[in-house]
């Protein structure tokens, strides 16, 4: 044969890496990863509105980070953020796709805010125990039902979830009629304004709204909680292998069913008290904003962590500052808030993108193979 | 009898909206790709269309067709780069399709809106922006027929993107079950491996088809912009419903471009009926706008429980393919 043809050697090549990186070196790579989305934002927002990025960095961090009110907001945010994110992990380390944080959220919330208007007469420290137990309680119950469908049919629960949203969305709105004030106003507004009632109090001083210590000890011992959960519990190996592979799970004798409905049933239930936490402790009112997009943002933050508890809370402090940052930047220029978000969505398709080269790496055609 | 026309009609506008939507979504999923950014393309594809518009009739552009023509290049092509962001990452870098969406979802609500709301701000002008010109053509009706008593009402009464919208899905159910590409698409879609096998380019196939699929869920975004709320934008977030909707009448079509043309009016009507039941309170109307989200969970769990081969996802969908992964 004389015809023969010869292809070349692609440019580059893919290839799996063997083994696991060290933990450096993987960090490493998300970091790069991280600063080369920092970079590309800069130059987008000198672009937008052509100020020195240097200048636009300052801005950020006086606009998250400026006077200690504005500290204390951006950690009862991250703090909000991170409970979420910490509810979703098992979740999602299981690999059951729960997209119906905010839902869980707002369910959470409405039961906390009825809590708030019907309950008032109740002490105070009675009063926050039963909006912490029924928050839980709704959020758990949304978190059930797809639950119960995907164990009992294998219903998709990533579009199960993605419907509970919508249903519990029209659910506040339905109670937000319902409680408005002023009539008309189609607003609830603060709830319990003048007696505070049912308002997280402060931790480090007297009154209400000036720290938010309370939010902070709660969401961290929620975390704690969460993290001997998922590492020194039977139930957190199970999860973790069905995790890994459904099959050898249920051939090891694992539960497989009765586990994603326990596992789902935690998760909207620490939803559940994110939205106990949004209602009494941060905004002390309920609309259907309350959640508004957490529930998605969260997912993010738990997965591009591993679930790793310390990092979630790295993750969760890291996008709300540049939140408030561009926030600030919006207000000082004058132009949308939605600047935040579109800024978080480069960083976090940066970080997705990053995991490629965790994972995988490239060969350039002429160069020897070193192993 | 009015009060029924006027229901169907505002079923018919709202069904192109979502059906635009769900077709772009049904081709993404059947070659395999589970794209949760529906309402980020949508929103991407509605700006997109409103700032082709807005720059060219600042630019002194008076022809409403040329505008028309320009706004939907630029929305296909806006909503056709947020399936390539999408397309490279889940395709190439194989990143988690689900996470990727929705970072999508994020991205695009946040360019859309920011741009929607501060383009008059960094272009120097004041207020709202609208581009009432070019969003006249778009709702420009049929000139006879359209005056032709119910029957004219009820089905010529339309911009002619509802139409578009039907001849979209009719040719591409003709694509994707009855021509050679078409199979090759969806063999993708049920499994890379084999058809990488049989000598299909799969990343070809895949790339191509996502970014498509998007540039066709994009065009839902500027019906929305130009034909609904006339040329407007309105930062409330209701295209994210929207968007969302979609995702959810592809699973009530079970994957079907024909059948998502009723079940994208039906959705309308659904959505639609509280306003024509009489005696609802404000609040009680909440609870009526839950039903098409009910409805498509009811349908979701059936589909689920009947377990009949044709009406299954593809089988892939959702995981990503890598040639030296066996």
């Amino acid at each position: 044969m004389s015809t023969v043809t010869t292809t070349r050697e692609p440019l580059i090549r893919i290839s799996k890496r063997g083994g696991v990186l060290p933990a450096w070196k993987s960090w490493g790579i998300r970091l790069i990863g991280l600063a080369l989305s920092l970079v590309v934002c800069g130059l987008l927002i000198v672009a937008l509105i052509g100020i020195n990025p240097l200048k636009v960095y300052g801005t950020i961090i006086d606009g998250a980070l400026g006077t200690s009110k504005r500290t204390w907001v951006t950690i009862r945010d991250s703090m909000t953020m991170l409970c979420i994110a910490v509810g979703l992990a098992p979740a999602f380390k299981m690999r059951f796709w729960n997209i119906g944080a905010e839902g869980q959220i707002l369910v959470g919330g409405i039961a906390t805010a009825a809590c708030m208007i019907y309950l008032k007469s109740l002490p105070t420290f009675l009063l926050l125990i039963i909006m912490i137990a029924v928050s839980l309680l709704a959020g758990a119950v949304w978190g059930f039902l797809p639950g119960f469908f995907k164990a009992k049919w294998n219903t998709n629960e990533t579009l199960f979830t993605l419907m509970m949203n919508y249903i519990a969305l029209q659910l506040t709105s339905f109670f937000v009629a319902k409680w408005e004030t002023p009539y008309g106003s189609n607003k609830v507004g603060m709830i319990n304004a003048t007696g505070h009632e049912g308002w997280l109090p402060n931790l480090f001083s007297d009154g209400f709204n000036k720290d938010f210590g309370w939010n902070v000890v709660i969401v961290l011992a929620v975390t704690l909680f969460m993290y001997l959960y998922m590492n020194k519990s039977k139930h957190g190996y199970e999860i973790a292998v069905i995790g890994d592979s459904e099959n050898t799970a249920r051939y090891a004798g694992i539960r497989v069913n009765k586990a994603y409905v326990r596992t789902i049933v935690l998760s909207g239930a620490i939803c559940g008290l994110a939205g106990f936490i949004a209602v009494s402790g941060a905004s002390h009112t309920i609309s259907t904003s309350t959640a508004g997009g957490r529930g998605f943002t969260a997912i993010i933050v738990a997965w591009l962590a591993q679930f790793n508890s310390v990092v979630m809370i790295i993750f969760s402090f890291l996008l709300i500052i540049l939140e408030k940052g561009a926030q600030a930047i919006a207000s000082q220029y004058g132009l949308s808030q939605e600047v935040s978000e579109m800024i978080t969505g480069i960083i976090l398709f940066f970080i997705l993108g990053s995991e490629f080269f965790v994972n995988y790496t490239l060969r350039f055609r002429g160069k020897k193979v070193t192993k | 009898m009015t009060q029924l026309i006027s229901l169907f009609t505002s079923a018919v506008t709202f069904g192109t909206i979502i059906m635009f939507g769900a077709l772009g979504e049904i081709l993404t999923e059947k070659v395999g790709h589970l794209n949760l950014g529906v309402p980020g393309i949508m929103y991407m594809g509605g700006i997109s269309g409103l700032l082709a518009a807005f720059f060219y009739q600042n630019a002194g552009g008076t022809s409403p067709i040329l505008g028309l023509i320009l706004s939907l290049l630029a929305c296909f092509l806006g909503a056709a780069l947020g399936g390539l962001i999408y397309a490279f990452l889940t395709i190439t870098l194989r990143a988690n399709q689900n996470v990727t969406g929705l970072t999508l979802t994020i991205f695009g609500g946040g360019v859309a809106n920011f741009f929607g709301g501060s383009l008059n701000a960094l272009s120097g002008g004041v207020g709202q922006i609208s581009v009432a010109l070019t969003a006249q053509a778009y709702r420009v009706r049929i000139p006879v027929l359209s005056d032709a008593g119910v029957i004219g009402k009820l089905f010529f009464s339309y911009g002619f993107m509802a139409y578009l919208a039907i001849i979209m899905a009719v040719v591409m159910s003709y694509f994707l079950n009855r021509t050679r590409p078409g199979l090759h698409l969806r063999a993708v879609g049920e499994n890379p491996g084999t058809a990488d096998a049989a000598g299909i380019n799969v990343t070809k196939y895949k790339y191509l088809t996502t970014c498509i699929g998007a540039g066709i869920s994009g065009l839902g975004g500027v019906f929305y912009v130009m034909d609904y709320i006339k040329g407007t934008w309105a930062n409330d977030g209701i295209l994210e419903g929207l968007g969302w909707l979609a995702v959810a009448l592809v699973i009530f079509a079970t994957w079907k471009p024909l059948r998502a043309i009723w079940a994208s009016y039906l959705f309308g009507l659904v959505y639609w009926a509280y306003m024509y039941i009489p005696g609802l309170g404000r609040s009680s109307q909440e609870i009526f706008k839950m039903l098409p989200y009910v409805v498509t969970l009811v349908v979701l769990i059936i589909v689920s429980l009947r377990k009949k081969r044709e009406n299954q996802p593809p089988a892939a969908l959702g995981l990503s393919y890598f040639r030296e992964e066996r």
